[in-house]
């Protein structure tokens, strides 16, 4: 990962949940600069997505907090996206990573940092109980060939 | 979101349309559990050929329909999920509790 941000924004939000396509919108949007395939574009809202759920559903639980987005992008077609809450925090990271473990009830299937992982390439998360949870994802778009080159 | 409901001889259809995600599922999921409870459907398909993203929300929407239809036996179908939606519901292994297919596979089935 190089150092230096060639270009970034920053963005923060009431944990409502209408506010979760709104999310991966903006970050799609601003990811678009780096001119990634379909596919890639899709599988960073889902991760996104997955990120800024669980802010609603766990971080700040039946109230309503702020959700703090950091998006950086880099050369080589590198993009990172930090998403902090203040809220609860988690006792056990490991335990809340693994698939299929929730504590969001029975209509959550407890895959979000399943996806976070496999739609990613590298996910950080650091949590600190009564403090709040950072997750931050990094992906590496594919370098497409131009015009030129494919010609 | 949209959603649409038919019934037809003992089989609930509910073509679902737009994003599923946390927000969206809500609805939807009101929506085809009320319309299930009611008929107690054999057969629930829920087609997904007009949902453009979906994120883990859709894997519960799946799961919590399997466990409302399986109270009185019925079973599970999901239909045409785009490659971008299968992966995330290769995470689940729901292959084990509904049957996935899609339209053009299963084209007589799905016009009876």
């Amino acid at each position: 990962m190089n150092k230096k941000a060639i270009n970034e924004m920053e963005i923060s939000f009431p944990s409502y949940s209408s506010n979760e396509a709104f999310a991966r919108a903006a970050i799609a949007s601003f990811a678009a600069q780096l001119d990634p395939t379909l596919e890639e574009i899709c599988d960073l809202k889902t991760a996104v997505s997955e990120a800024v759920t669980n802010c609603i559903i766990h971080g700040y639980k039946d109230s309503i907090g702020i959700i703090y987005i950091v998006v950086k992008l880099y050369e080589n077609r590198q993009i990172s996206v930090k998403i902090r809450d203040k809220g609860c925090g988690i006792a056990d990271v490991q335990q809340a990573m693994e698939p299929l473990f929730t504590t969001g009830g029975e209509e959550r299937a407890g895959l979000g940092f399943a996806v976070m992982q496999s739609f990613t390439d590298k996910l950080t998360v650091t949590s600190k109980v009564g403090k709040g949870t950072t997750v931050t994802m990094r992906k590496y778009f594919s370098r497409r060939l131009t015009s030129n080159e494919q010609g | 979101m949209a959603i649409q409901l038919s019934l037809r001889s003992g089989t609930l259809t509910a073509a679902l349309e737009g994003e599923i995600d946390h927000h969206t599922a809500r609805e939807l999921r009101e929506e085809i559990d009320s319309a299930a409870s009611r008929t107690k459907p054999k057969k629930l398909v829920l087609d997904f050929s007009k949902i453009h993203f979906m994120d883990s929300s859709g894997v519960g929407l799946i799961l919590g329909r399997y466990r409302l239809i399986s109270q009185w036996g019925g079973k599970l179908y999901v239909a045409n999920l785009s490659p971008n939606l299968e992966r995330i519901v290769s995470l689940a292994g729901l292959k084990e509790i509904c049957t996935i297919y899609r339209r053009d596979e299963n084209e007589q089935e799905s016009n009876q």
